[in-house]
């Protein structure tokens, strides 16, 4: 039977098991919209910026594995995606995004709502492709849902001319996939396999390095293995968080930039690093060449690039790396030595460890004034009772999350982590409230993220998603104030926000309910009525404009060479007013 | 060091703007391309003369396999090639240079392709170091415009049927 191209892409999202579209109405794409609404099992998400449909497609990918799907309008409606393509192409986050195109015979003339799709979206997607066929709009479609959900996952657009969505071809869906270019490989090299077995029973300050790939592969149950039976430290990258239970003895928590000082410390030392489905940012390595000094470097990934892109590996493995690590387990179970030999063989280098851990812990000054972030967070932690699915936005709020919620489950820590997207995380915690319906999700951001993509407060208003949000509102793009005072003398250059939205209002105007705290008494009560409320509910919580967020490697700096707290200048400035006075000048920061 | 690079891609439109695109967001550099289509008209093959040390090499090469429709990626300097590169030559001859010209032509085994009173265009193939020997000879008749194609390579075959003396150097790698 003949189909429209619109049918054929609802069929085809059909066969791919979509349920839910996010996307907005435009021009090119009335005809897909059209036979959408019709279609009463595929939930369309109308949000309210195209943006906001792209990270909410990327909450849900990321909450649930499965390739999040946007549909949106040609030109602006695709330029306003682009971010999201370009956060997911750095994350690893399988999209499937659908944008309309001009009549084929318009292209090139600089139509109405025209814009080179594929060309703007080239450099920041896994593939692209411009559709000028309807005979091949399904094997496209197929083609895209593998491309973006195998090996390293990542956004793929399908561009659909609006000729194309109206004209008629046989429906026919391929059963599989072959592209004679992708074939991503699964198993790791035997013998590579092997070599890393045999330096790993060597090792003697041995340390596993875990990024997104770990969660992307489903690999949390080997991760584990492997960590227990070699009793290997584990610490992960802000991607990797969730992939290793934060509260197991042996995690390390997160390293980097503000990781903590003893997983630093003892990535400095280390004689062996694991690195599993991790890439070397350079938020986690700092000053590549004083990086892990003395490790030898066994780096498992399924993206052949990631591996001696920045960082040299003696024993490079690609693979899928739930694959790779069942191989490891099997050969590491097999060879010499029972678990308490291993446990007394390691048993130095983990009070090692621990009493690097014991010398700097995570610490932050309580006020009896003032709200410190890293206590909302600590208390939001508690009465979730580690079981929510947290999104974040990007900046000092992020990285206390990281640092405070010790996630105990792969899939539920949503972070914008390689391109560092603003306004990534109300949004991404509406797509995977979207996806889960009945688990919560808390979205912890702060003023100036929120300020991002807050129009699709709608959205949770309208579909009554009992997102709990989180503002940590401290009237100041919080990491750049910082950065300013570290390396700037202290000039505020645009980062003190001033004039601020009555967010207890905003909340009221979308007709969700607004909590405010600001006062540390009140911080309590006020998540803990947020998070019993049944429906959305938005908590404006004044926060320390002044707080910075420790440890600390500065930009260019090494391992060992973490700032723990404030340099004596800048305490001093604290203290003498000055530094409060900048801050504000601004009006609006910290109501009396 | 200088690589040369072939990339058999499938012929769609696209492709090349991928290709390019890869060198450009990562700044490398492209110092030669040339794209045709091959025996099969699905596919088509680029071929990339670049710079860079060894970890840029498998940089380039990685990516460019990371494409989805690059079929086979080989760095031909990795074995024994053949490269030529085809260029056309307008110079001005005036009369006193004409037999010059020619005589460069020939000791180049060179082609004079057109002739207008006041100019000969030359067509030349050969390995780089001929192509350029060539132009820097005509440069002082006064060379109007200059035309290359770029290099294009092809390996080897190692159990060739050539002078047995050489086959050692040709097995080297």
């Amino acid at each position: 039977m003949k189909m429209t191209g619109a049918e054929i892409f609802c069929e085809s999202l059909r066969r791919e098991g979509v349920k839910t579209v996010f996307g907005l109405p435009g021009g090119v794409v009335l005809k897909i919209f059209d036979v959408l609404c019709q279609q009463k099992d595929i939930d369309l998400v109308l949000t309210r910026h195209e943006q906001g449909a792209a990270h909410m497609a990327e909450g849900y990918a990321k909450a649930t594995g499965k390739a999040g799907v946007v549909l949106v309008t040609s030109g602006p409606g695709m330029t306003n995606i682009v971010t999201g393509l370009a956060d997911a192409y750095m994350d690893s986050v399988p999209l499937v995004a659908f944008t309309g195109q001009v009549s084929t015979d318009l292209i090139g003339n600089d139509a109405f709502q025209e814009a080179d799709n594929v060309g703007i979206s080239r450099p920041c997607t896994k593939h692209n492709v411009l559709v000028k066929d309807v005979n091949e709009l399904a094997q496209t479609i197929k083609e895209a849902f593998y491309i973006a959900t195998s090996g390293r996952p990542g956004p793929v657009l399908v561009d659909i001319p609006k000729d194309v969505s109206i004209a008629k071809a046989e429906f026919k869906y391929p059963d599989k996939v072959s592209l004679r270019g992708y074939n991503p490989t699964v198993n790791g090299n035997k013998n590579q396999v092997k070599q890393a077995a045999d330096e790993i029973m060597k090792a003697k300050k041995p340390m596993i390095y875990v990024g997104g790939g770990a969660v992307f592969a489903d690999a949390a149950d080997e991760l584990r293995e492997l960590a227990e039976i070699t009793q290997i430290p584990v610490t992960m990258t802000l991607m990797g968080l969730g992939s290793f239970p934060g509260t197991h003895p042996l995690s390390l928590g997160m390293l980097g930039m503000h990781g903590g000082y003893w997983t630093n410390m003892a990535m400095h030392h280390a004689d062996l690093l694991i690195a599993v489905g991790a890439r070397f940012d350079d938020r986690v390595t700092g000053k590549l060449s004083e990086f892990c000094p003395e490790a030898r470097v066994i780096h498992i990934d399924i993206d052949p690039t990631s591996i001696k892109k920045t960082f040299h590996a003696h024993i490079p493995i690609v693979g899928d790396v739930k694959a790779v690590l069942r191989e490891l387990n099997v050969i590491l179970s097999s060879m010499d030595g029972n678990p308490a030999q291993i446990k007394t063989l390691r048993a130095p280098w983990i009070k090692q460890i621990d009493e690097w851990k014991k010398a700097h812990p995570l610490k932050y000054k309580q006020d009896d004034k003032v709200i410190k972030p890293q206590f909302v967070i600590e208390k939001l932690y508690e009465f979730t009772k580690h079981n929510a699915i947290v999104a974040t936005d990007v900046g000092q709020h992020q990285m206390f999350a990281a640092q405070y919620f010790k996630g105990s489950k792969p899939r539920t820590w949503l972070t914008s982590g390689g391109l560092g997207t603003m306004g990534f995380g109300f949004p991404a915690a509406i797509g995977a409230q979207v996806a889960f319906p009945d688990r919560m999700v808390v979205c912890i951001t702060s003023e100036g993220s929120f300020q991002m993509n807050l129009q699709e407060l709608v959205v949770a208003a309208e579909r009554k998603l009992p997102v709990k949000i989180v503002v940590l509102n401290n009237g100041v793009h919080g990491m750049v104030r910082q950065w300013q005072d570290l390396f700037y003398e202290g000039r505020y250059s645009a980062s003190i926000l001033g004039k601020m939205p009555d967010y207890v209002k905003l909340a009221d105007a979308y007709g969700i309910v607004g909590l405010r705290a600001l006062k540390p008494r009140e911080v309590e009560s006020v998540l803990k009525e947020g998070l019993r409320h049944k429906g959305p509910v938005l908590m404006d919580i004044h926060t320390d404009p002044y707080e910075n967020c420790y440890p600390m490697i500065p930009a260019g700096g090494a391992h060992h060479q973490m700032m723990l707290e404030d340099p004596p200048e800048l305490k001093l400035s604290k203290k003498g007013g000055a530094h409060k006075r900048k801050v504000d000048e601004g009006e609006g920061v910290l109501p009396a | 060091m200088e690589h040369i690079i072939s990339v058999l891609v499938e012929n769609k439109f696209g492709v090349l703007a991928r290709v390019a695109g890869l060198f450009s967001a990562r700044g490398y550099n492209i110092e030669s391309l040339s794209v045709a289509p091959t025996l099969d008209p699905t596919t088509s093959m680029i071929t990339i003369v670049t710079v860079g040390d060894d970890r840029i090499i498998e940089q380039i090469m990685k990516q460019l396999n990371k494409v989805i429709e690059v079929l086979k990626v080989v760095d031909l300097t990795e074995t024994h090639f053949l490269d030529r590169e085809t260029a056309l030559i307008k110079v001005h001859t005036r009369p006193e240079h004409r037999d010059e010209a020619i005589r460069l032509a020939d000791i180049f085994r060179a082609k004079i392709v057109d002739s207008s009173p006041n100019t000969y265009t030359i067509e030349i193939t050969g390995d780089i170091e001929k192509v350029e020997a060539m132009i820097s000879m005509l440069k002082p008749l006064g060379i109007k415009e200059l035309v290359r194609t770029g290099r294009i390579a092809i390996s080897r075959e190692t159990t060739h049927t050539g002078s047995p003396r050489r086959e050692p150097a040709l097995l080297k790698t």
